[in-house]
């Protein structure tokens, strides 16, 4: 069973958010590192880029398989977890702490009203191993 | 049929194992419409020695560099191949073995590959080698897109002196986008990369340190371009730049007719995840055994589809053993020895050319081939009549000049039988 | 037990051999040179003192290279049933003919009155090409079949650029190779990509849809026909007479063209542009991974966009063309893989129309009998008869724990090549057998029995041995994910 930390917030794309003002820190959930399998490389944005909702802003890859990751809010990163490029499995081993992959700046704290409580997520997880 | 097991009591009972009676109820997901009801309009079925004959009449009609004092180059050289090289090559399990997606039964594939990225990478002086392109136009291309994606600029500066196959390559490759090419001696502040090859296709030798400099001023890509890969054994790596790329049919692989040759592709560790093609790394099996497999596939088109770095899906594996192998034979000190035996060889025809009254060296520097101006102004003219005379003289350019080449291939006799032809046409 | 253990790790006639750099002592060679007299270089340059190259001689240099062969599968030792490559026997009397000096020995930029052998066989070669797809005109140029795909759509936005149309769209077909979508990016194509139905084929309600919905935005549609789910897209014809109605091109990627040569002419069925592969059906060697050569067969319409040079044909002289007004212009450097052009030839001339026809017949036979076999013992996703690939997938043995991976690296134990893994990505665990024409019926059974076996296997109590093959290979499983996270892609000292 997946891990889910009930301080953070979900996406139907398996994003964790935390935030904090109006910065959130972004990372893959516990259930997304599973499914993935072995981090290889991981594609970080670039500090001061301005991402709007629904944008590619990281790519994670495995072996055999490269996933976009999306980012679930607008606004500027400001922080990359540069530790990933040389350790990408910090993912696969500590999806919610060291395994973080951005800190972006909000430009629209609305967006986060469509965001799941960890609740709302197993029970969302739940529908998908069904 | 030689190259059919089955006989037509084998097929008979296999489609009633099936259960159908006529080989057409397995086309049966054709419609009938589109099933031709008779042969093709083509000759029928022939034994090996008639097709053996008919092929060997067509390469007869053809006069062969083996049986003619022979000068030319222009991105393609003649030189001797040890004959281990096709030993090795012809044998089964590397001529007749599929890309290596499966590790475990694919090493010897997998082996060489890393042994050719690692000869590479020496020779051009760069971090890493892929496991080879289709040949050095196409690499060239592909080094433009890469440059293209690093900076995210379009421009693509080009030196004068470059390849006509290789600029029209990457004119093509690039029209898709619309991204200017210049000429120009050096690069434009807009410019994704500055490309310049060495020896020119002139034949002149060029120094990379102020392009060096004007590249890390602008922002541009320094690539360094080259169609002999045997002057990187006399002439300084190119380590300055940030992607190497080049033919690398000169070592192993042969004329050919002009292919399959080899394209080399080389540059900066920093660069490895934006390369096309394959790459092979080094690894360990489940019994800790030092093992090869291909890497970094995300970058490919079987994984990536249309966000790959390229849609290239093969390599030119044999052609790479060839070079791994001849590469192999000549060694540190063979590869040195044979590059300057290539130059002075070329210093000697040189000389004897200019002892033709009006026929002067162009070139003040040159590896192992050089342009010559002829006293008359159509050189294709001369080298058909030296044609004629059983010698394949060069590639003519415009104006009268002559692009010439001299290999460890090239005798004595070889110099004066064209000296001599060359004075009697020119006379 | 370690008295077992050999002190250079090889077994019987399983030999380990090291890197060349690893065995280098100075001094060695495996080439004799004469001296060289040169004292002044006339380079311009300062001399090269160094460049890191192993020093061998000529018997370590053979050695190397046979022990390094030894670890290798091959189609010459072995069945090697993968699906959509087509890895079919391939003649010795094609690398015979393409050794000869007038082919072999041939500079590609010698006056064209020396080569004029070369040129026939390469309007030859245009000539059957041209007759098995039905399709006028060829171009020989393109390195691969993926350097085909490429040539195909850059002379499709050619030809729409010269109507002053600008289309932004390429339908592919979900099925497709990944060079499909790769290629159309390259030419700078936004990709949508078009599902297939429950049969394995287009779905054409789908289809239909797209093209309504996009219409004049749509430059082409590329798919694979025999498709890669092993069925025949038997709607071509609909196919090709939409994209037409919206002056869109129809794109057939030939990979298994194996499956119908012969049998069924694509030109004649609406195709505009299709690519061949060489190494596929026409046996040129797969040698590990290329050379390769992907001719284009493309229509009237498109002919005077295909690249240069092209050879040219009047009253009995051969020339090459290097420049017209409509080309893409050059795709490589001189005039392509000549050396795989001769070797299809030999090939073709081999086996003439005749035998060309029982080629497509045997490869399809082949493919049934093994899926009529087999269709008991794996999950078989789309029903019925197949072409010259049959699917199967690993549903059934999931549950228990064993998948499409498993049973590949069981083959791998037990003999065989596997088939194609997890292609096309439309089914889940997909398992893709081509055998090809050139298996007897005894080499069938063979592989009919171990895949039985190893389903038996997948379902009993010792399926765990599944999850530790293969064992007695010259290496076991692999750390794909330490070679991909530390990447080590050259000899360090």
């Amino acid at each position: 069973m997946a891990d889910t930390p009930a301080h953070l917030k979900y996406t139907p794309d398996h994003e964790w958010l935390e935030i904090d003002d109006s910065i959130a820190t972004i990372g893959v959930s516990d259930y997304a590192q599973e499914v993935l399998g072995d981090l290889v490389f991981v594609e970080l944005p670039e500090i001061g880029n301005k991402i709007s909702l629904g944008d590619d802003f990281a790519v994670v890859e495995s072996v055999k398989a490269a996933s976009e990751v999306y980012t679930p809010v607008s606004g500027e990163v400001i922080e990359i977890n540069a530790d990933l490029s040389d350790n990408p499995q910090l993912i696969n081993e500590k999806p919610y702490s060291d395994g973080w992959i951005a800190r972006i700046k909000l430009s629209d704290l609305s967006e986060l009203k469509e965001m799941m409580t960890a609740e709302e997520y197993e029970e969302y997880l739940n529908t998908l191993e069904a | 049929m030689r190259y059919l097991p089955h006989t037509n009591a084998d097929r008979k009972a296999m489609l009633e194992e099936i259960g159908v009676t006529h080989i057409d109820d397995l086309f049966a997901g054709v419609p009938s419409g589109h099933l031709l009801n008779k042969l093709v309009d083509l000759p029928n079925h022939q034994g090996e020695i008639e097709v053996e004959r008919a092929l060997s009449a067509l390469a007869s009609k053809n006069l062969s560099a083996a049986d003619a004092p022979f000068f030319i180059g222009a991105g393609c050289y003649r030189h001797h191949i040890p004959a281990t090289v096709d030993y090795i090559i012809q044998r089964s399990e590397f001529l007749t073995a599929y890309t290596p997606y499966q590790p475990e039964i694919a090493q010897g594939t997998l082996a060489y590959l890393f042994e050719f990225q690692s000869y590479v990478a020496e020779l051009t002086g760069m971090d890493v080698a892929n496991a080879s392109m289709y040949d050095g136009a196409t690499s060239l291309a592909e080094a433009a897109l890469m440059a293209q994606r690093i900076t995210k600029r379009q421009t693509i500066t080009i030196a004068p002196g470059l390849h006509p196959h290789y600029e029209q390559t990457l004119k093509t490759y690039l029209s898709t986008s619309g991204a200017d090419i210049i000429v120009a001696d050096k690069p434009s502040s807009d410019s994704a990369a500055f490309i310049i090859q060495s020896p020119d296709f002139f034949g002149t030798p060029h120094s990379l340190q102020d392009y060096r400099k004007a590249c890390d001023d602008t922002g541009a890509k320094l690539i360094h371009v080259f169609t002999e890969v045997l002057s990187l054994g006399l002439l300084p790596p190119p380590k300055e730049a940030d992607i190497v790329v080049g033919e690398g049919q000169s070592i192993g692989v042969g004329l050919g007719f002009g292919g399959p040759h080899l394209g080399l592709f080389a540059c900066k560790k920093e660069y490895t995840r934006q390369m096309p093609g394959r790459l092979c790394g080094q690894t360990t099996d489940a019994d800790g055994k030092i093992s090869y497999v291909l890497t970094l596939s995300t970058r490919e088109q079987h994984i990536r589809r249309e966000k790959a770095t390229s849609n290239i899906c093969t390599n030119v594996g044999l052609c790479a053993l060839a070079f791994t192998v001849h590469m192999s034979l000549l060694g540190e000190q063979g590869m040195k020895n044979l590059a300057l035996l290539n130059h002075q060889k070329a210093c000697d025809l040189a000389d004897k050319l200019e002892e033709i009254n009006d026929v002067k060296v162009i070139n003040t520097s040159f590896f192992n081939e050089f342009t010559v101006q002829l006293p008359i102004d159509d050189a294709e003219d001369v080298v058909n009549k030296l044609a004629e005379k059983g010698i394949l003289a060069g590639y003519p350019l415009h104006d009268g000049k002559l692009l010439i080449t001299a290999t460890e291939t090239t005798t004595e006799n070889d110099v004066t039988a064209l000296t001599t032809a060359l004075r009697e046409v020119l006379a | 037990m370690s008295d077992k253990i050999s002190p250079l790790g090889h077994k019987g006639l399983m030999l380990e051999e090291p890197l060349l750099f690893e065995q280098s002592q100075q001094g060695r060679s495996g080439v004799d040179l004469p001296e060289t007299t040169q004292t002044k270089l006339r380079t311009g340059q300062p001399q090269r003192t160094e460049i890191g190259l192993p020093e061998v001689s000529e018997p370590q240099v053979v050695r190397h290279f046979v022990r390094l062969s030894q670890m290798n599968y091959s189609i010459d030792g072995g069945m090697f049933p993968l699906g959509s490559c087509t890895m079919k026997h391939n003649p010795r009397l094609n690398e015979k003919v393409v050794r000869l000096d007038g082919f072999a020995q041939l500079h590609p930029l010698q006056p064209q009155s020396t080569i004029q052998g070369a040129l026939e066989t390469i309007h030859q070669l245009e000539n059957w090409l041209a007759e098995l797809c039905g399709m006028p005109a060829i171009t020989l140029n393109p390195a691969a079949g993926a350097h085909g795909e490429l040539t195909g759509m850059m002379s499709i936005r050619k030809a729409l650029q010269d109507k002053g149309e600008i289309r932004k769209i390429v339908l592919v077909s979900d099925n497709a190779h990944g060079t499909n979508p790769a290629t159309a990016s390259t030419c700078g194509y936004k990709i949508i990509s078009v599902p297939s139905g429950s049969d394995g084929l287009v779905d054409l309600t789908a289809f239909n849809e797209l093209v309504d919905k996009y219409g004049s935005e749509i430059a082409a549609f590329m798919f694979t026909n025999p498709n890669t789910c092993g069925r025949f897209e038997k709607d071509i014809k609909h196919i090709a007479d939409k994209l037409h109605s919206v002056g869109a091109y129809f794109y057939c990627d030939g990979a298994n063209f194996n499956a119908i040569v012969g049998k069924v002419k694509l030109g004649e069925l609406g195709v505009d542009v299709m690519q061949f592969n060489l190494h596929k059906t026409f046996s040129t060697p797969h040698g590990g991974g290329g050379p390769g050569c992907g001719p284009v067969a493309v229509s009237k319409e498109l002919e005077k966009y295909l690249p240069v040079p092209r050879v040219r044909h009047s009253n009995g002289v051969y020339s090459l063309e290097i420049e017209n007004a409509d080309t893409i212009g050059r795709i490589k450097a001189f005039h392509g893989h000549f050396g795989m052009m001769v070797r299809a030839l030999a090939y073709m001339m081999s086996h003439g129309a005749d035998g060309l026809r029982k080629v497509a017949e045997d490869a399809v036979l082949n493919a049934n009998y093994i899926l009529h076999h087999l269709k008991d013992d794996f999950h078989v996703p789309y029903k019925g008869i197949c072409m010259h690939e049959c699917l199967l997938t690993d549903k059934g043995l999931k549950e228990d724990g064993i998948t499409t991976l498993d049973i590949a690296k069981g083959l791998i134990e037990y003999g065989f090549h596997p088939m194609t893994v997890y292609f096309p990505l439309v089914v889940s665990g997909a398992m893709l057998i081509e055998p090809t024409e050139t298996e007897s019926r005894e080499s069938l059974d063979g592989f009919i029995k171990t895949m039985k076996h190893l389903a038996k296997q997948a379902k009993s109590k010792q399926k765990e041995h599944l999850k530790e093959m293969p064992l007695s290979t010259p290496r076991r499983r692999i750390d794909e994910v330490k070679a991909a996270r530390q990447p080590i892609l050259r000899y360090m000292k």
